[in-house]
């Protein structure tokens, strides 16, 4: 509405014909675009730019000399490592983002439970995870998975387990990796629920209650339609960054043991950067294009029927 | 009157509930137990490095009980403190995230106030187009970004890959669309008739931006000052992909490439490493958590 | 000080025009209110004074001058907002002077000019203040003081009082009107309640979906609204409309409410009444405190008739009373000492020398 108005304004000035640049320059339209000038430079030239780069990238051969259309690609689903690393980044994402979502959900809710005056420092402690960088708590982590000194394998050897090999079998180093990424996105999820539920009101599970709801009830039919839209919106967040993770990966087993391990961001690097094939690295990354578009479409709808609601 | 204003503001619970109090009790019981294990299993980590970094190599070797330190010793700290080298990271590290915050709010809060306030052509596809630049991960763009560096050196001869100043290029790319975005969100609060009591006060558009909205809004600009801060202090990527030599390399790599040697690990400066590394992040979110907690849910429930 | 004119202004947003030709004459010192029901245009007319608003089509004088394409800071204005847009980080002195700020006054001058406007608001003691530690009350003097201490051409109020409490409304009213008295500067003053125009107003702008009904003083509004719209928007409780038609019985003109009811008209209405064809479908107005509890004597151009009364509100110094004729319920006011009860009958008695006629198709007072 404001931009109609704003297009007849500026038809009645032509018409007028009284522009000078001066009165350009002060003109809100031009003042606004010069305000935005630096932030559409710098995501046209560093992330458009790159975007449609790596596109044309994954179409070259290895010393990016010669057009070789599609065979990256091709070369890649021959590749066993390709599948089992298109098969462990879905699982990564998806199992880590269930469990930080259910999780989050969990410790949301005891949090909100508490009466209000504790609640700032059980929050700020939770939150301590999230806020440390996570390269640097993922070395924590490897230095307590370590494979001789494992502070886990020293405390459960008092209960008669292990060793467990923590990052050395494929299947524990994957549970390593997931269970990282669950220490490091479950608070924000606690957050953002927390949030949520402190904008319910309180007169809904009054009512609730007087209708008879038992606790479980009051969480299926009040909490959890109220957090639906945060709900969706976090989750799609944190799979996007879970999916395009790199450094949890990278730190713990850097792909290892065998590739077990490796996502594709990861993979990406190591054929990319350290296998200096970089068309080959870029065709790898292009491959988390698609489901990043679909859950960025996602977001976008709920974000902006958010924005109609308001 | 005053009596009653009090009970309430105490915790009456118990006087609401009524007959549910024995349940509220159980219930709080319950939440306090899970908690502490939740608050186990989140600080573990962290403290795990405390103590790894309060041990000498001896000690780490001797296989004793790792949750406990039986001969505190500082020789980590001190060892790393007086190395240049570690010195070193620590700067490269303090000097990139200074210049990337400043350039980043100095990008984002005009764009921020334009979109929010200049309603103008293109405006509304522009503001969605940062939402979804937000969502786009680093490690879709550090190969061709890395190849576009190369060939950029190639063509004019300004080195940028291995230098640190490349990650003033390259960190704004993390950190201006999420600030533009809770910027607009933080502005988009504004009653209108802050800035049109500002227009007929006689106040430009850059005034309105200066001397209204950038105090008005303050919260929202400490926040997106404290998200700059911590996603630049704790970028890993692009430093590793970037960077090579040791004298340009910041703290999270400098740790991890150096202090890693082949397959020797000084566990002990490595956990004082990374809680140093950690220390600025965490010391800002002690003093500004509710700054922090803000800047986090804005990204999501202002859209 | 000026005057403000306004010729054939037009908005549109869009299709939609929001304001569909408005001429307006506001001469100097004058305090004019706009009034209406929400969204017919009178905000944007204001906004559009203010240049806060384009103008679509036509032309806007302030002094004399055109200002279409005069930013607001030029137009030397001040207004006063509904939520009062106080800068929230600044004192009250720094709110009040941030426009002479700007306009690099000397700091003496500045200092002068906020004391000046403090007293005459009585907000002295508040100078040091942020607007967060004012009651609401407070917070609409200091809105008004910021537009005081820039000495403008003209005062613009955009319904600045609605998010007051009654009370308060009353009391900010007064002391509006006593500024006035005193800076003498022209005012523009929107506002959607009826009470807040009258009181305020040397002449009052009723406006209708983007069109001026009728300007006019409070009381040529009252007693000679040109529209039904005027008629029944102005006054509170508000006027009494019956379907009714006119009829001449024994060489007197009538007008005939029921089958069983007809008043003759008064001389005077008669003459005024006489060419209106006597099939023409009218309406009655009558505002409520002419309709009464029947007096003893009789008064010329006073009418009675008997009613059954459907509810009645005891008001304290009157009793509102209603009841239904020709399915319209009608409002009148009686003394409360007179025998009114809920499902009572009672003898009422209307007074047809304050009647108005109007044509029930057109809504136009006859």
């Amino acid at each position: 509405m404001a931009d109609v108005a704003l297009q007849s304004n500026r038809a009645a000035q032509a018409a007028r014909k009284r522009g000078s640049l001066h009165r350009m320059l002060k003109r809100k339209s031009t003042v606004a675009f010069l305000m935005t000038l630096p932030l559409i430079l710098l995501i046209a030239t560093l992330v458009i730019y790159p975007a449609f780069y790596a596109l044309h990238l994954a179409t070259l051969n290895k010393s990016m000399q010669r057009f070789v259309g599609l065979s990256n690609f091709e070369f890649l689903f021959r590749r066993e490592t390709f599948w089992l690393v298109v098969k462990q980044s879905c699982i990564f994402a998806i199992t880590a983002v269930i469990f930080k979502a259910v999780l989050g959900f969990i410790i949301a809710h005891f949090v909100h439970n508490i009466p209000a005056k504790g609640q700032r420092k059980w929050r700020g402690m939770l939150l301590v995870p999230w806020v440390i960088p996570p390269a640097m708590s993922t070395l924590a982590w490897l230095w307590l998975f370590d494979p001789s000194y494992s502070a886990f394998n020293y405390t459960l050897s008092f209960f008669g387990i292990g060793p467990i090999p923590w990052t050395g079998d494929a299947m524990w180093a994957r549970f390593s990796v997931i269970l990282v990424n669950i220490w490091v996105g479950a608070p924000f999820f606690m957050i953002m629920y927390l949030a949520a539920l402190k904008s319910v009101p309180e007169q809904l599970y009054e009512a609730a209650a007087i209708d008879g709801a038992n606790w479980w009830q009051r969480i299926w039919y009040v909490t959890l339609p109220m957090m639906r839209n945060i709900i969706a919106i976090t989750t799609l967040f944190s799979l996007i960054v879970t999916f395009a993770n790199f450094d949890i990966v990278r730190i713990l087993t850097a792909g290892g043991p065998l590739d077990h391990t490796h996502i594709f961001a990861t993979w990406a690097f190591r054929i990319g950067i350290e296998g200096s094939d970089i068309p080959l690295g870029a065709s790898v990354s292009l491959f988390m294009v698609p489901i990043l578009a679909v859950a960025a479409i996602f977001i976008l709808r709920d974000v902006n029927k958010r924005g109609n609601e308001s | 009157m005053a009596t009653v204003t009090i009970d309430k503001a105490a915790p009456t619970r118990k006087v609401k509930y009524g007959s549910m109090s024995r349940d509220r009790t159980w219930a709080l019981r319950w939440s306090y137990f899970f908690l502490v294990i939740f608050a186990i299993f989140s600080l573990t980590p962290p403290i795990y490095m405390l103590i790894t970094s309060l041990k000498s190599s001896a000690e780490i070797s001797a296989a004793t009980n790792p949750w406990w330190v039986f001969h505190p010793t500082l020789e980590n700290y001190v060892g790393l403190l007086t190395s240049n080298q570690f010195l070193r990271f620590f700067w490269n590290s303090a000097i990139v995230s200074i210049f990337v915050v400043t350039i980043t709010m100095l990008i984002s809060v005009p764009a921020a106030f334009a979109l929010a306030r200049m309603r103008f052509w293109g405006s509304a596809v522009l503001a969605t187009g940062v939402f979804l630049t937000y969502l786009i991960p680093e490690t879709l763009l550090f190969i061709p970004l890395f190849k576009m560096f190369a060939v950029i050196g190639d063509w004019t001869g300004i080195q940028l890959i291995n230098k640190w100043y490349v990650l003033l290029i390259l960190y704004p790319t993390l950190t201006v669309p999420f600030c533009t975005w809770i910027m607009i969100g933080y502005f988009a609060s504004i009653p209108k008739e802050l800035d049109e009591a500002a227009i007929i006060d006689g106040a430009s558009w850059i005034q309105t931006l200066t001397r209204i909205f950038i105090p008005v809004a303050f919260p929202g600009i400490i926040a997106a000052t404290i998200f700059a801060f911590t996603v630049s202090w704790a970028q890993f990527l692009y430093p590793l992909v970037f960077t090579t030599s040791t004298d340009q390399l910041v703290m999270p790599v400098g740790i991890i490439t150096t202090l890693i040697k082949g397959d020797v690990f000084n566990w002990g400066q490595i956990m004082t490493g990374a809680l140093l590394g950690a220390a600025p992040p965490l010391i800002i979110y002690a003093f500004l958590m509710d700054y922090y907690i803000a800047g986090l849910t804005a990204g999501a429930t202002k859209g | 000080m000026a005057d403000v004119t306004l010729r054939k202004v037009v908005k549109r947003y869009d299709e939609v025009e929001a304001v569909r030709g408005i001429d307006l004459d506001i001469a100097d010192h004058e305090f004019v209110v706009l009034v209406g029901p929400s969204g017919c245009g009178k905000s944007t007319t204001l906004r559009m004074i203010a240049g806060l608003e384009d103008i679509s089509d036509g032309d806007i004088m302030i002094g004399g001058d055109v200002v279409n394409d005069v930013p607001p800071k030029d137009r030397d204005i001040a207004m006063v907002f509904q939520n009062y847009a106080l800068y929230p980080h600044m004192t009250v002195a720094e709110n009040m002077s941030f426009g002479l700020r700007l306009k690099r006054y000397p700091k003496a001058e500045i200092k002068s000019r906020i004391d000046e406007a403090a007293r005459m608001l009585d907000i002295v003691e508040l100078v040091d203040r942020k607007p967060k530690q004012l009651s609401g009350g407070q917070r609409q003097r200091v809105a008004m003081g910021r537009a005081i201490v820039r000495n403008p051409k003209v005062f613009l109020f955009d319904e600045p009082l609605s998010n007051l409490d009654a009370k308060l409304r009353v009391q900010m009213r007064i002391e509006i009107k006593k500024v006035h008295q005193k800076v003498r500067t022209t005012t523009v003053y929107v506002t959607h309640d009826q009470v807040e125009a009258m009181t305020l107003a040397d002449r009052v702008v009723v406006m209708n979906h983007g069109r001026i009904e009728q300007i006019g003083t409070p009381n040529e509004l009252y007693h000679k609204p040109a529209t039904k719209f005027v008629a029944s928007f102005i006054g509170s409780p508000a006027m009494n409309f019956i379907p009714c038609r006119l009829e001449d019985i024994a060489g007197k003109l009538h007008v005939r409410l029921t089958d069983r009811l007809a008043f003759p008209l008064p001389l005077a209405r008669a003459v005024r009444y006489q060419n209106i064809p006597r099939t023409e479908k009218l309406l009655l107005g009558l505002r409520p405190e002419h309709v009464t509890e029947a007096k003893p004597h009789p008064q010329p151009g006073v009418e009675t008739f008997d009613t059954v009364l459907d509810v009645t509100e005891p008001m304290g110094m009157e009793t509102l009373i209603y009841f239904t004729m020709e399915g319209s319920q009608v409002c009148g006011r009686v003394n409360p000492n007179a025998d009114a009860h809920d499902g009572a009958p009672l003898r009422l008695a209307v007074d047809l020398n304050n009647m108005h006629l109007l044509n029930e198709v057109t809504g136009v007072v006859l």
